[in-house]
């Protein structure tokens, strides 16, 4: 161990930084947190909100595993700090279902069996909501293409297509 | 078993609604008051020592708990017999911060424990380490002249079989000849959740372990033995884990740095690692393999040799089976097989997802379209000319083989038969349509298994074991074994998993799960079988006295005679009648060798792509897999096996490769950015079939597997087809724009 007066002078070398507060409406609730400026919105939701249903794949926005909607639109949550949304909504994984009642894509994702492991399954979901609010996708090929953001490695992918497309067929405007 | 209920249903997965709705935790996600974050500190360097550690500035951040190196860990095991875990191959197995010698790149050579992730991770950067280098070798292509046959076997694995008549001479003799060399690269099974450990320091050194693995008995006995620990100890559990590929079938380092950091602060600690050093464990091996094969103009086979080289690393000889498949696959009387490894200086591989057999099988079949092309005949044709009924390996016939089944239905709904044979004759557009197809085999391996079930008197069903489901469906199976052997509905009954207190399971792999325990789980059901009937004849004037179980059913929640079903008890009331509140039964299966037949699953693969002829780029558009694997226990579940595995086959073929940098020994695409696997828009029509194979001697389910077959010939047919539609044969995968084009 360093002598108590060389580690006292390192500390004033590297600081940490001061923890801000941030308000964040997580599935409706309001949530008010206590987080340094250097963390993500992927590790306030893991770690300080305990809603481990958003998934760290890669933590550099390249895997998907981590989306959530933010004010409605799918993000990669390991890209955003947690001080940038402050006031933000945020929907997760935890947020979709209606009580024991769930969302209709969680229900197509079951029924087509549409994940394995199901470890990129809740950042699928997610950002399958977000798909079909932004109303783009009409056609298998077109929600493969907006789809590809999100890796499975099971590679379930046929069945995420079938069950998104079961979900956009009953809404016919591609709208929720 | 005749008419069925659950058994071959199509069943939606049991934690389905727990995965979809965020619930199912994974090892990283158990939080909890006190837990410290551990981050782990890879090797910028792939050979020499380490001079000097400087952690002062590290440990002067605030948070900083302690930082563990080879110079402060704690007292670790000191001989190879203690790190050798279920599956470990010959060697010496690699010890996390056992000492300052540098092995390969991204090796760990520290673990910075701080109260938050983001002070270790901002801790770990701050680090000194002054390492004394050497030149690393890790060109497989050079190290190749020194290739050597392992001296000592790995368990369970094959080595080549011997040579059968005189290969060389037939081969000069032969009508029909082909000769070539085919290459397979690095590929990291890169599971969507990274490898992480949570352990739980409980006080009084005992600890409760959340690890990311296939084998949670596998990670005890390893834990214990490398800490010198007694297993009841370390109670690990994985209850949910995020693919894993074979990546998990040995225990990795994180596992030993959480428990070290536990064991040394008392206190829970988590280890995560990032997907960078994903890259820094095992992986599937590169292959050379060199094809030569002669045939009569006929087609016929007269010489088939088959010369592999591995790579494996400096420390272990890493072995699979790659080159023995053509013997079960071809009828041919001169057949030389050899199989060598080289080593380098990167880490141990291991098993992924088919080990051995997917490339060997890449290796084969293109060879077998070589021979096709050569022999000017249909490349289906040629495998059904040279079909075998048995393993000449071993001269036994099969305990079950339905392929021709599979290349007929796979054919018909393919459309094979419309296939003009000349390569570059199909054309769409401006795109070149190739069609090629392959042969899939795999093992139908089974292992020892115990299963507990027990029966509460409402009716409850619990089933358990320590087998893990690594998201192939082994919860849902058992549910609906355990379904139908008392006839009570699947809500009633609770399965349970990947807990090291559980009945003894070995590592979750090989294809070998639903046979294993789901024969386990019917044996133990038909314990509580006897057991109910007996107490049901307990009741008064019972309707079933004298019946023996043979004349009984358990259907909807009732003992019923089959030849009445009028007089029938129900379980509720058997359960009454014998005054007990829960009755149980364990069992274990151990797999029968009658030692007469030989065991494989089967498959018939048919591609297509679309090339645009102007720019290369490959559209792989559909793929028929037809599958013949024994009696499908779920064929919802098992499609998607099948699926994700010809997934697997598209990436391997047209994806998926790790680059080193030789001259630092370094993988230089370690990311999801640049190993490229494929993603949706990749991926499009692709259709199972399940072909009707009936075998009543495998096992009493006549279950054979199917989480690897799916992945065996689906690159080769990807590979065929790419030669079909451009007339250019490119022997070493990934099949890249820049391979073809050139």
């Amino acid at each position: 161990m360093a002598p108590r007066s060389a580690a006292a002078k390192s500390a004033e070398k590297f600081p940490t930084p001061a923890k801000l507060t941030v308000t964040l409406v997580v599935n409706g609730i309001e949530r008010k947190l206590a987080v340094a400026p250097w963390t993500t919105l992927l590790d306030a939701l893991r770690q300080h909100l305990d809603l481990t249903g958003t998934k760290k794949g890669c933590d550099h926005g390249q895997c998907g595993a981590c989306t959530v909607l933010v004010d409605g639109r799918r993000i990669n949550s390991c890209l955003a700090l947690a001080v940038m949304k402050d006031g933000a909504q945020v929907t997760t994984i935890e947020g979709l279902a209606q009580g024991a009642t769930l969302h209709a894509l969680q229900a197509a994702f079951v029924e087509h069996d549409a994940f394995q492991c199901g470890y990129c399954t809740p950042g699928q979901i997610c950002s399958a909501a977000g798909l079909l609010a932004e109303g783009r996708a009409k056609t298998p090929d077109e929600i493969r293409e907006l789809m590809s953001g999100n890796i499975c490695r099971c590679g379930a992918y046929p069945n995420i297509v079938a069950a998104i497309e079961t979900v956009l067929s009953a809404k016919p405007e591609g709208r929720r | 078993m005749t008419a069925t209920t659950y058994i071959g249903v199509p069943t939606s997965r049991v934690d389905g609604s727990a995965k979809v709705t965020g619930v199912a935790r994974y090892a990283a996600e158990y939080n909890m008051r006190g837990m410290a974050h551990g981050v782990v500190v890879s090797s910028p360097i792939a050979r020499g020592y380490i001079r000097r550690i400087d952690t002062r500035d590290a440990l002067a951040v605030d948070g900083v708990i302690d930082v563990l190196t080879c110079e402060n860990r704690p007292n670790l095991a000191g001989s190879d017999e203690k790190y050798r875990d279920e599956v470990a191959p010959p060697g010496s197995p690699f010890r996390p911060l056992y000492d300052d010698k540098i092995r390969y790149s991204g090796q760990p050579v520290a673990l910075v424990v701080a109260e938050e992730l983001e002070i270790a991770r901002y801790a770990a950067t701050l680090l000194r380490i002054d390492y004394e280098r050497e030149q690393p070798l890790t060109d497989f292509e050079q190290a190749r002249a020194q290739a050597y046959v392992p001296p000592k076997k790995r368990d369970g694995i094959a080595p080549p079989a011997e040579d059968l008549g005189g290969a060389k001479r037939a081969l000069a003799q032969a009508a029909v000849r082909m000769e070539a060399e085919y290459r397979t690269p690095i590929e990291h099974h890169n599971p969507m959740e990274p490898y992480a450990t949570t352990a739980i320091w409980e006080g009084d050194g005992q600890i409760t372990v959340f690890d990311k693995t296939q084998g949670v008995q596998n990670s005890q006995q390893y834990a214990a033995n490398v800490f010198g620990l007694s297993p009841d100890k370390v109670h690990v559990m994985a209850p949910y884990v995020g693919g894993a590929f074979g990546l998990g079938l040995r225990p990795q380092y994180q596992l030993v740095l959480a428990v070290m950091a536990a064991l040394a602060l008392k206190r829970s600690v988590r280890v995560v690692l990032t997907r960078q050093q994903m890259f820094t464990f095992s992986y599937r091996p590169a292959t050379i393999q060199h094809l030569a094969l002669g045939a009569q103009a006929d087609g016929h086979l007269v010489s088939f040799a088959h010369d592999a080289v591995a790579m494996t690393s400096r420390f272990e000889d890493y072995q699979e089976n790659v080159v023995n498949w053509s013997r079960q696959l071809y009828a041919c009387p001169n057949s030389a097989l050899t199989y060598k490894l080289a080593k380098l200086d990167l880490y141990t591989p291991c098993d992924m997802r088919a080990p051995g057999g997917v490339v060997g099988a890449y290796a084969i079949e293109c060879a077998m379209d070589e021979l096709a092309h050569a022999a000017k005949l249909d490349p289906l044709e040629l495998r059904l000319i040279n079909y075998s009924d048995k393993d000449q390996s071993e001269d036994k016939p099969y305990t079950s083989k339905e392929l021709r089944a599979c290349y007929r239905a796979g054919a018909e709904k393919f459309g094979w038969a419309k296939r003009s044979r000349e390569p570059r004759s199909m054309r769409e557009g401006s795109e070149l349509v190739g069609w090629g197809m392959a042969t899939g085999i795999w093992e139908a391996l089974q292992v020892k298994a115990s299963a507990k079930a027990v029966l509460g008197r409402n009716g409850d069903l619990e089933v358990s074991s320590a087998f893990c489901d690594i998201g192939t469906g082994t919860y849902t199976f058992m549910t609906q074994i355990a379904a139908e052997m008392l006839g009570v509905p699947l809500y009633s009954v609770a399965a349970r998993l990947a807990d090291s207190s559980l009945p003894d399971a070995p590592v979750e792999g090989g294809s070998w799960t639903t046979a294993s325990l789901g024969s386990a789980v019917q044996e133990a059901c038909m314990g509580l079988r006897g057991q109910l009937l007996r107490m049901a004849q307990r009741v008064d004037r019972s309707p079933l006295a004298g019946a023996r179980l043979d004349d009984v059913a358990f259907v909807d929640g009732n003992i019923r005679r089959k030849d009445d079903a009028s007089r029938a008890v129900s379980l509720v009331d058997a359960m009454r009648a014998g005054d007990v509140e829960r009755i149980e039964q364990s069992a274990t299966f151990e797999p029968e060798d009658d030692g007469k037949h030989a065991r494989f699953t089967h498959s018939a693969i048919f591609a297509e792509v679309k090339i645009d002829e102007e720019l290369g780029v490959i559209r792989v558009t559909r793929v028929v897999n037809a599958v013949a694997a024994g009696r499908i226990i779920n064929p919802k579940t098992a499609r998607s096996q099948i699926m994700g595995a010809v997934v697997w086959g598209i990436g391997m073929a047209l994806h998926e490769e790790t680059l080193v940098d030789h001259k630092l020994g370094r993988l230089m695409n370690h990311s999801l950015a640049e190993y490229h696997v494929p993603v949706n828009a990749d991926i499009h029509d692709i259709d199972v079939i399940f072909v009707e194979e009936k075998d009543d001697i495998i096992n009493p389910l006549g279950v054979k597997g199917v989480g690897e077959i799916g992945i065996v010939g689906t690159a080769a047919a990807i590979a065929n087809a790419i030669f079909h539609a451009t007339g250019r044969r490119v022997r070493d995968l990934p099949i890249t724009i820049d391979k073809l084009m050139r």
